[in-house]
């Protein structure tokens, strides 16, 4: 009884995933990059099973405003095979590490034209089912300001200083006042120390404000 | 004594409308169908109305924030005003509401003046909106409602 339950659930564990798994592969969905950069574009996937040595990826590339994609880029048996026809000839370098399942690519010296979608596809046999991935790269000439920035930056600061002159100003009279008080305390309390010394004498001298009532 | 009270708070309120109008409506410039503002272009043409986020230019998001810190500020001084109303001492000026009222004016006038001196040429040469010329209406309004709050005195 209980080998065949141990053997049904490692023939379920070794079918039921077979059927469900299949390989997911992540890139970003859109990147950014100053003309003449460098950029690096990340590619890695998650599979069921472990990295096979004949693990591959490849990337393809589609211009803007273009229907056809080139293949740039292609790791396979071990060995990565870049682009040294195309338009990213001399200018593409593979920084993955296949044993960690990450198949990133550099593209240098990037320029206007290389705007586009660059799509990897990994596979890792025998789990070759999946979706490639896209990652779509925007060059631009100059670093576009984002909307709201500045407007919010502008905001800030004078809402900021607003508050600081306000507090400013009650911290002033906070403390004016209280040396206002401190003061007036001495002086009632030096008044109080001579009346008290001159009781010893003859006649203490009148108190002026008790002669106005 | 009321009525100047009254008179003054209806001036304000009314700064208050054409600032915040002014600020949100969508019609700086217009020419033949769109409208192009501080927040959005909008234009029919083809038979759709499309509007995009306006450029993301330094001067309009200065102008922006410009405008927003009018409408801020003159609704900080139309609170400063019902405070003081009741707390002021008897003589005395409505000062930090008259400061309130003035920095809105100059701020509206700084942004108005940005977006004429540095209005967007599409080569369309369009004309200047409603919403642009509340702008121009409201910077003086408040300027005057300002020198008002500095020569009232409460009385009573």
């Amino acid at each position: 009884m209980l080998t065949f339950l141990a053997l049904t659930s490692v023939v379920l564990l070794g079918i039921v995933p077979e059927q469900s798994q299949a390989i997911a592969i992540y890139t970003g969905w859109e990147r950014h990059a100053l003309v003449g950069s460098d950029i690096r574009l990340s590619c890695s996937f998650f599979s069921w099973r472990w990295t096979s040595e004949d693990v591959t990826f490849s990337w393809t590339y589609r211009p803007d405003g273009s229907r056809d994609s080139i293949s740039i880029f292609h790791y396979t048996g071990g060995a990565a095979y870049v682009d040294n026809k195309g338009p990213f000839r001399d200018r593409l370098e593979f920084v993955g590490n296949p044993g960690r399942r990450d198949g990133s690519i550099l593209l240098k010296n990037l320029e206007l034209n290389d705007n586009g979608t660059f799509t990897c596809d990994a596979k890792n046999p025998p789990d070759i089912v999946g979706r490639p991935s896209s990652v779509r790269l925007l060059v631009f000439e100059k670093v576009p300001i984002q909307a709201g920035v500045i407007t919010g930056a502008i905001i800030g600061v004078v809402l900021g200083l607003l508050v600081l002159i306000v507090v400013i100003y009650y911290l002033m009279r906070f403390l004016v006042a209280r040396r206002v008080f401190s003061l007036s305390v001495s002086k009632h309390g030096k008044k109080k120390k001579e009346g008290s010394q001159q009781r010893q004498g003859p006649v203490p001298p009148a108190d002026p404000s008790k002669i106005k009532v | 004594m009321l009525l100047i009270l009254l008179g003054v708070l209806i001036l304000h309120v009314i700064i208050l409308i054409l600032l915040i109008v002014s600020t949100a409506a969508s019609a700086w410039s217009v020419a033949d169908n769109s409208g192009k503002d501080l927040w959005y272009k909008c234009s029919t043409n083809n038979g759709g109305y499309h509007c995009q986020p306006s450029s993301n230019e330094d001067w309009i998001q200065a102008v922006q924030a410009l405008m927003i810190l009018s409408v801020l500020f003159c609704f900080f001084s139309l609170i400063a005003f019902l405070y003081q109303l009741f707390r002021l001492v008897k003589g005395g000026r409505f000062f930090f509401t008259a400061i309130f009222q003035i920095l809105a004016s100059v701020f509206v006038m700084c942004g108005a003046i940005i977006y004429t001196v540095m209005c967007p040429d599409d080569g369309t040469h369009p004309n200047f909106g409603y919403a642009y010329v509340l702008a121009w209406v409201a910077f003086p309004l408040c300027l005057i409602s300002g020198l008002i709050y500095i020569v009232l005195r409460k009385k009573e």
